[in-house]
């Protein structure tokens, strides 16, 4: 339920410009496919969004300077899924998806029972109620993506960024993890920023599309306007056709005699 | 969630009895001094509002309370300090085979010792109190604190980036040692059974000396349970969840160093602690820091007491250094790890 906007973010290592003044602006309830070719900058773009690596410009939530707050109260505004998440094999589910309520837990407090009754709920909500007590380490993957996506849930955030979420999932799981996000979306109005690989996927699930190369954003638009052969020929070197269906999906097909990097 | 406060009190009340029992235990055992049964009698009898004939004479009584206990209660500070230091570490370079030396604690205080017993032992032996302890400590300090700026040098200060810092300060210090020691071989023998550990010289003086610092570093260490497990998501995923990593870290680390670099000071460097009794923690409790700091000490004060059992009366007086039977107790043990269980973070 948040306005997002971007303003000049940019993000260096060292002399090298990952993330070029990227400005930008996703409206309350949005989803927004970041997409890119690998090394454009989607990544580092949402790293240097919620202050995991350091980024100049910035970044407002309903007008609120991300960069300007303190990261508890940041975290309370944006949840973030990473493209591998690290899983502690030994912990819990419910242990787990509790860290989701760190910001709203203060340095030497614990969680409440408040809190306790949130992680049952969204377990609850994701079907995960069962698994309450299992460790993560005997879990598929999966499960382990909806786990965290629950933890993601259970921070309460406003605004979910998601980085490539569905990477290392077959296609069943890509789908009921972005089925997932879809539907917690429309129920909690979040507000969506989601790097994804998968083209298709990108417009089957987003309002919108960023194409980053480079570091520099080069198109924005509907699916059907960014997911153009010749723009993806020019930035992807890919040789595809695009397709669009009935319902408005832009399906993208690779085609044989591609492949060429771009100059 | 009642069922899971019932099964956590019932895991600390074990431990606080293992704990009890082995120093009881442990002040039982012993040459000379009254028969043993007559001991937890004696003990009794101190306790306030309870009043036991025991049987155990004046001098029977000094050979219980001035000898073998400081030595079974400095003892358990120090197991106490480095199991837990070692937890601690482990949660925070999110390593399970990490112990409380890394970051140059055992270095710089083995550096201290031995500068003071080498180029200064003349001028110091006829000083009241002993400057060795004082001096390791400040080695350890001065080493750890080291390892830390050389780390920030690198720029942003990774926990890999302090880890390597440690590599390089540590093989720094040792190399220093070790050529001091070249130059004074006469010493040799001394400098190693102190660097090897040693229980058998403790006072009320060393407790008094050490307690204050194992008691705070505890209590701080204790506070940080909920961030260190929520360092074991990773740095970033901390972060992103609003925890303060690099402050965590520095506080951690900070608590941990002191502590053990004060118990080292007046024991030596015992081994294998700070690695073994964690793990024997997270197999037993599984491995939320929640649980595994204070089981760790628990029963880390419980397993160094053990140790010293052996030392004090298969080779009595000539004295097994703990460091050896930790060491050998613990080698095995570790491998026996390794091999059965996969390495959790």
């Amino acid at each position: 339920m948040s306005v997002v906007e971007f303003r000049a973010l940019t993000v260096r290592y060292g002399r090298a410009v990952a993330v070029a003044e990227f400005s930008f602006e996703v409206a309350t309830g949005e989803w927004v496919g970041l997409i890119g070719p690998n090394g454009a900058g989607k990544s580092s773009l949402l790293r240097g969004a919620i202050g995991l690596v350091p980024a100049e410009g910035d970044v407002l939530v309903d007008g609120r300077s991300l960069t300007a707050m303190p990261r508890r109260q940041r975290s309370a505004l944006v949840a973030y899924v990473p493209q591998i998440p690290t899983i502690p094999e030994d912990m819990t589910t419910h242990e787990y998806v509790l860290l989701g309520r760190t910001p709203y837990v203060s340095y030497f407090g614990s969680p409440t029972h408040a809190d306790r009754e949130i992680v049952l709920d969204v377990l609850d909500q994701l079907d995960l109620g069962g698994f309450a007590d299992r460790r993560l380490g005997e879990m598929s993957g999966g499960e382990r993506q909806r786990v965290v996506i629950a933890r993601a849930l259970a921070q309460d955030t406003p605004v979910l960024v998601l980085d490539e979420p569905t990477s290392a999932l077959d296609i069943g799981h890509q789908q009921q993890a972005m089925e997932l996000v879809a539907r917690l979306r429309a129920e909690r109005r979040l507000t969506v920023i989601a790097a994804m690989h998968d083209l298709t996927l990108a417009s089957v699930y987003s309002d919108r599309l960023a194409l980053l190369h480079d570091g520099e954003l080069v198109a924005e638009g509907t699916p059907a306007e960014v997911l153009d052969p010749d723009t993806l020929a020019k930035y992807y070197g890919a040789n595809v056709k695009v397709q669009i269906e009935a319902d408005g999906t832009v399906v993208v097909i690779p085609r044989r005699g591609g492949g060429e990097r771009p100059s | 969630m009642s069922d899971a406060r019932v099964v956590a009190l019932r895991r600390y009340g074990l431990a606080g009895l293992i704990f009890l029992v082995v120093i009881v235990a442990a002040v039982m055992i012993g040459p000379s001094g009254p028969p043993a049964w007559r001991v937890p009698l004696a003990l009794l009898d101190r306790l306030p509002l309870v009043d036991i004939s025991a049987g155990v004479s004046d001098s029977q009584w000094a050979v219980v309370w001035e000898i073998r206990m400081p030595r079974v209660i400095l003892g358990a500070l120090v197991g106490s300090m480095l199991a837990v230091a070692g937890a601690s570490y482990q949660g925070v370079f999110r390593n399970p085979l990490v112990d409380p030396y890394l970051l140059g604690a055992a270095a710089g205080a083995g550096l201290g010792a031995t500068i003071v017993l080498t180029v200064a032992r003349s001028q110091t032996s006829t000083w009241p109190i002993d400057p060795v302890p004082t001096v390791a400590f400040i080695g350890a300090i001065v080493t750890v604190f080291a390892t830390y700026a050389v780390g920030a040098a690198f720029g942003r200060t990774s926990s890999v980036t302090l880890v390597l810092a440690g590599i390089a300060v540590v093989s720094m210090v040792t190399a220093v040692q070790t050529f001091i020691l070249q130059r004074h071989s006469d010493v040799v023998r001394e400098v190693y059974s102190w660097i090897l550990g040693r229980l058998h010289t403790a006072t009320w003086g060393d407790v008094r000396l050490v307690a204050p610092y194992v008691v705070v570093s505890v209590i701080v260490l204790m506070l940080h349970r909920r961030h260190l497990d929520l360092l074991r998501v990773g740095e970033d995923e901390a972060q992103a969840l609003g925890g303060s990593v690099a402050h965590v870290r520095l506080v951690v680390v900070t608590a941990a160093t002191l502590g053990t670099a004060a118990v080292v000071s007046v024991s030596g460097l015992i081994g294998f602690v700070g690695v073994v009794v964690p793990h024997v923690v997270r197999m037993v409790t599984g491995s939320s820091y929640r649980s595994v700091i204070p089981l760790s000490v628990l029963y880390g004060g419980a397993f160094l007491v053990l140790a010293d059992i052996p030392g004090r009366i298969l080779t009595d007086p000539a004295e097994t250094p703990i460091g050896v039977v930790t060491a050998l107790l613990g080698g095995p043990f570790f491998i026996y790890v390794l091999r059965t269980r996969q390495i959790a973070t």
